[in-house]
């Protein structure tokens, strides 16, 4: 039997405000522990939360952005459960009646665009930071105690929940990347995985291929990056299928990936099931964004990533495109001239290779060194390229270094080469022409990459054809 | 309404609350009164009526996205029954 | 200069500290001789403060009100210790207004009670009758205010808890229009219900003290500003006033004759001043009102309790398991039974399968409620019945029957529900203890429960000197 994934996403986005979401306590990071507090966020006996307006208006944008019907009424709800990162024991969230709803995002994809329906987004906050101290590794199993710093306790989080329209890991790093470009783009998070600005959680089942049904499925948590939760994924696909194939059946449970050890145990098992005991938070009243907010937002969107990747594609091939647009880097790519796809390359591989900051690089120079990439020594282009983000950099410095491609300079480099590799000589002679690379490659060496690759390779087809 | 033992304890243990084997049956006998009292909600036929969660008809009660100051660490702390450094302890979690 | 301060009211009181025949700290001295002479029988005070901090008039708070540096314990032992870093709005006005803190008052436990006996630092007596319990669960500031151990006090009503307390203490209490008087700070019971309001000797100190606290607060988002401004009543008489008396509330089961008797007379007095009286029907509100409540401010209560968990003040116990571990015995060391009844009570009405037709329904109820309130208050100006179906009962009576407890506020609840204000005046004597009239407006109509409860007042005649102290 044939197996068709089914991947639904929960994304956190960690907002840009300057404050929590409830309090007036600056939100981000930096500060020692507990030095962004207040009673509100500490939940000292009375305290009152008090919405963050800019909070709400990210929300409201993302959600447009998304494709997302805007409410006409959300509410605020609490939901209950004890842990300690929870200083009220309970998280304001939404639930029955959140800010956005039933969007659709579409993801440019080889065969053809890929539409994951928005279930909702919406606003809540975050809990605080638990770090778990001593035993064996320090892990959560075997901690001594458990120190607390609320710091990043109420911070705006927009939870976005797809529907289960995925079907393969890679279309799920593909609409993640996309969405976190999107939501960069927007101002309103600076979406990091490292710093948890953007977390997932990845909800996965399989299903026979050409059915419909939704079979059981499992919950993978705490993904910290795109690459591990492809990874994550596609092992647990295999874990499935394999359970089904065994004649067995998958079991709904929330797993921890842990990529150091590429496997998912289960977390330990909840004591009872959990029961948020959902309710309207009554220290709140309901949010109803007036019409002329919403459009005034709607009309703030900038150019989507989406419709840039689209344009793209048709001049670089939708693999560079979508690299160019989710790196951010298409800003540049559109300033520089010369051949679309020899710039795309260049800026996709050796530019990013040489961890050039785009934003600083002069694109008409770099448009000029490009277009003489065939003219100069490739290590000479390297060179220029890891320096282009200088200030003052030009191209002409390095264009003077032209390639050697003359023939009474390469020949007695040339002789060298096949004296010390006759047994090569012989096989290529012999009928094993795939060996030229292995030569051009010793000349170019001996050269220190100043020679012409092309003035070489024919060179060397003369000299061994003779 | 009568509530059991089992539910007693259910209840007992999301609300975190830890209870003796005769405070069980003293409150499951409370707590059945109770409910058998404010159980007569359910007589009345509601559908169709909306529900009232807040007495004033308010919406949109917000405030800047402008920063305040927050305690010092000293004040954040100061009720903190175990800390550690400048963060609150707890037994594992 | 002597000062009785049985007697003295506020706004007296004021006179003199602004004609200079007195200082703020000679007025806070006199209270403080007399809770030293009789704080000791009443336990009305949980802590007192010796700083005279403020030009004004002193006051009392019931220890429900957070107040910076000064311990608040919402008569909790899981709160023993804990000192506030910040003041509530409540706190901050009345400091504002160079009122004096004297200290905070006794209360049953997180406000839940209706005699003050479920307070983990002992009941307050009632004045009246030391044998008796002062109402609750605002009974320190009923107390302190009826014994002359405050001019005035704050109190805080969920389901009666100001008014109840100033009738069975023979006081003044208004329980104002929800989302007039700030909640920040307010240690939280029922968050769509709490609501602080003065405890006064007078109707008129009443409104001075409303005045001084009502009014929009950026941290609280429910609040409102006052669509008029608080008038201090002058008027004697209750020309084109129109007065309902709702059936149900007036002819309750468990209404004593007593209390029957002096809310009738005070009803003859409403017409001789002026008043049109006709009775008029709250069928559902009354009816369903209790039960409404005892679903909806256990289901909030139980969420706003959730705090109490050791992690960042207050009691911690069992330090030597898991957290879990620990939470599951502070809580059970912290709480008294009257919380950890409602705390279950809550969980259970919010829990899965439960929510529609407990606090979904009860939600629906409270429409209706409101509905049947607006109705009679477009026909009426005010509503009238009597606070509490009984005088103060003695301690112990009902410590031992959760529900019959709870019936003590069945007149007090319905107007809550639809978040109207109410203000309890004495209004006579039964069996020598006072009986409390409830007047009930719309929503904002405090200047109107202000004029009605003043005239009512004068024309009554009160005495609310405790009789065994005057
Ligand atoms: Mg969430
Ligand atoms: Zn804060």
């Amino acid at each position: 039997m044939s197996w068709e994934p089914v991947i639904g996403l929960e994304i956190h986005v960690q907002l840009k405000t300057r404050t929590k979401l409830f309090c007036r306590c600056e939100s981000g990071f930096g500060a020692a522990e507990n030095a962004r507090t207040c009673p509100v966020c500490l939940a000292h006996p009375g305290t009152l939360p008090v919405p963050n307006r800019l909070a709400v208006e990210m929300t409201i944008q993302l959600g447009l952005a998304l494709g997302c019907e805007v409410a006409e009424r959300a509410v605020f709800h609490r939901k209950n459960y004890f842990y300690p990162d929870l200083s009220k024991g309970y998280q304001i969230s939404q639930y029955d009646e959140p800010l956005c709803s039933g969007g659709r995002f579409s993801v440019p994809g080889p065969a053809g665009d890929l539409e994951v329906g928005i279930v909702r987004a919406h606003l809540e906050e975050d809990a605080a930071k638990n770090v778990h101290v001593g035993g064996a590794e320090g892990r959560i199993g075997g901690a001594t105690r458990t120190l607390v710093d609320f710091n990043r306790g109420g911070t705006p989080l927009v939870e976005i929940v797809t529907g289960p329209d995925l079907h393969s890991a890679d279309e799920a790093r593909r609409f993640l990347q996309l969405l976190r470009q999107t939501v960069v783009e927007l101002g309103v998070s600076d979406a990091e995985m490292e710093k948890g600005t953007l977390r997932f959680d990845v909800n996965v089942s399989v299903r026979p291929r050409g059915s419909s049904e939704l079979r059981t499925r499992t919950e993978l948590k705490n993904m910290n990056s795109f690459a591990f939760a492809a990874k994550g994924i596609e092992r647990e696909l295999e874990r499935q299928i394999a359970i089904y194939e065994g004649g067995g059946e998958v079991v709904q449970e929330t797993l921890h990936f842990d990529p150091s050890r590429e496997s998912a145990p289960p977390l330990r098992s909840k004591e009872e099931a959990q029961d948020y005991r959902y309710l309207p938070e009554p220290d709140l009243v309901p949010l109803a964004p007036p019409v002329e907010l919403v459009e005034r937002l709607r009309a703030s969107l900038p150019e989507l990533p989406a419709a840039r990747i689209r344009r793209l594609a048709a001049d670089v091939g939708l693999e560079l495109a979508e690299g160019l647009v989710t790196s951010g880097r298409d800003a540049l790519f559109d300033r520089v001239p010369g051949d679309r796809r020899m710039v795309a390359n260049v800026l996709m591989n050796q530019l990013a290779g040489a961890g050039v900051d785009p934003t600083s690089v002069d694109p008409a120079e770099l448009g000029k060194l490009i277009e003489a990439r065939g003219r100069i020594p490739r290590s000479v282009f390297g060179e220029a390229l890891a320096s282009s983000g200088e200030p003052g950099f030009t191209a002409e410095r390095y264009l003077g270094e032209a390639a050697i491609s003359d023939a009474s300079a390469l020949d007695p480099v040339i002789e060298r080469v096949l004296a010390a590799n006759e047994a090569q000589a012989a096989a290529y002679r012999a009928g094993k022409e795939g060996l030229l690379g292995f030569f051009v490659g010793q000349v170019l060496r001996e050269t220190g990459g100043k020679a012409d690759a092309r003035v070489v390779s024919e060179r060397l087809r003369e000299r061994l054809q003779a | 309404m009568a509530i059991s033992r089992g539910e007693v304890l259910h209840v007992a243990r999301l609300a975190r609350l830890e209870l003796s084997d005769a405070e069980v049956e003293r409150f499951r006998e409370q707590l059945s009164a109770i409910l058998e009292a404010v159980g007569k909600v359910a007589e009345l036929d509601l559908s169709g009526v909306e529900p009232t969660a807040h007495p004033l008809e308010l919406s949109n009660v917000w405030a800047e996205d402008e920063p305040q100051p927050s305690l010092d660490a000293g004040e954040a702390l100061a009720s903190a029954p175990d800390r550690e450094g400048h963060f609150f302890r707890v037994p594992p979690a | 200069m002597t000062i009785d301060t049985l007697r003295l009211t506020a706004e007296e009181a004021a006179g003199l500290l602004e004609r200079g025949e007195l200082s703020a700290a000679e007025l806070h001295a006199a209270y403080r001789a007399a809770i030293e002479e009789r704080n000791g029988e009443l336990n009305a005070y949980l802590t007192l403060v010796e700083r005279v901090e403020g030009a004004g008039v002193p006051i009392a708070l019931k220890d429900v009100i957070s107040t910076r540096g000064v311990e608040t314990t919402a008569g909790s032992k899981i709160l023993a210790g804990y000192r506030p870093v910040f003041d509530s709005t409540v706190a901050a006005r009345c400091r504002a207004a160079g009122f004096p803190l004297l200290g905070k008052t006794n209360m049953d436990e997180f406000a839940m009670g209706s005699s003050t006996e479920n307070s983990a630092y002992g009941p307050t007596r009632n004045p009246w009758d030391t044998t008796r319990v002062p109402g609750g669960s605002s009974g320190g500031s009923a107390a302190a205010v009826s014994a002359g151990l405050a001019p005035w006090a704050l109190g805080s009503d969920t389901g009666g808890s100001v008014k109840q307390p100033a009738a069975l203490c023979g006081i003044v209490g208004l329980r104002p229009t929800y989302g007039t008087v700030s909640r920040y700070g307010i240690v939280a019971f029922a968050s769509s219900l709490d609501q602080v309001g003065p405890m006064t000797k007078t109707v008129r100190d009443c409104a001075l003290l409303y005045r001084a606290i009502a009014g929009r607060d950026p941290r609280d988002s429910t609040t409102v500003d006052l669509p008029e401004p608080v008038e201090l009543p002058e008027r004697d008489d209750l020309r084109g006033v129109r007065i309902g008396v709702p059936r149900e509330l007036n002819e309750a089961e468990g209404i004593e004759p007593g209390v029957s008797a002096a809310v009738s007379r005070a009803l003859d007095l409403a017409r001789e001043l002026g008043a049109e009286v006709a009775a008029c029907e709250l069928p559902r509100s009354v009816e369903y009102g209790l039960a409404c409540y005892y679903l909806i401010a256990p289901s909030e209560a139980s969420s706003n309790l959730a705090r109490y968990d050791g992690v960042r003040f207050g009691l911690r116990a069992g330090g030597d398991g898991d957290a879990r571990r620990m939470y599951e015995q502070t809580r059970r060391e912290g709480f008294g039974d009257e919380p950890k009844r409602r705390i279950m009570l809550g969980t259970y009405a919010l829990s899965a399968g439960y929510y529609e037709a407990y606090y979904g329904q009860a939600q629906k109820v409270r429409t209706l409620i409101r509905q049947e309130f607006a109705a009679a208050l477009e026909r009426f100006d005010v509503l009238v019945s009597p606070t509490s179906p009984t005088v103060a009962f003695p301690l112990g009576a009902k410590t031992a029957n959760p529900l019959a407890m709870y019936l003590s506020d069945v007149l007090a609840i319905p107007p809550n529900m639809a978040g109207l204000p109410g203000l309890s005046i004495p209004c006579g004597l039964s069996e020598g203890l006072p009986v409390g009239l409830q007047l009930v407006g719309a929503q904002f109509a405090e200047n109107v429960l202000f004029r009605v409860g003043h005239a009512l007042e004068r024309a009554v005649g009160f005495d609310v000197v405790p009789r065994r102290l005057a």
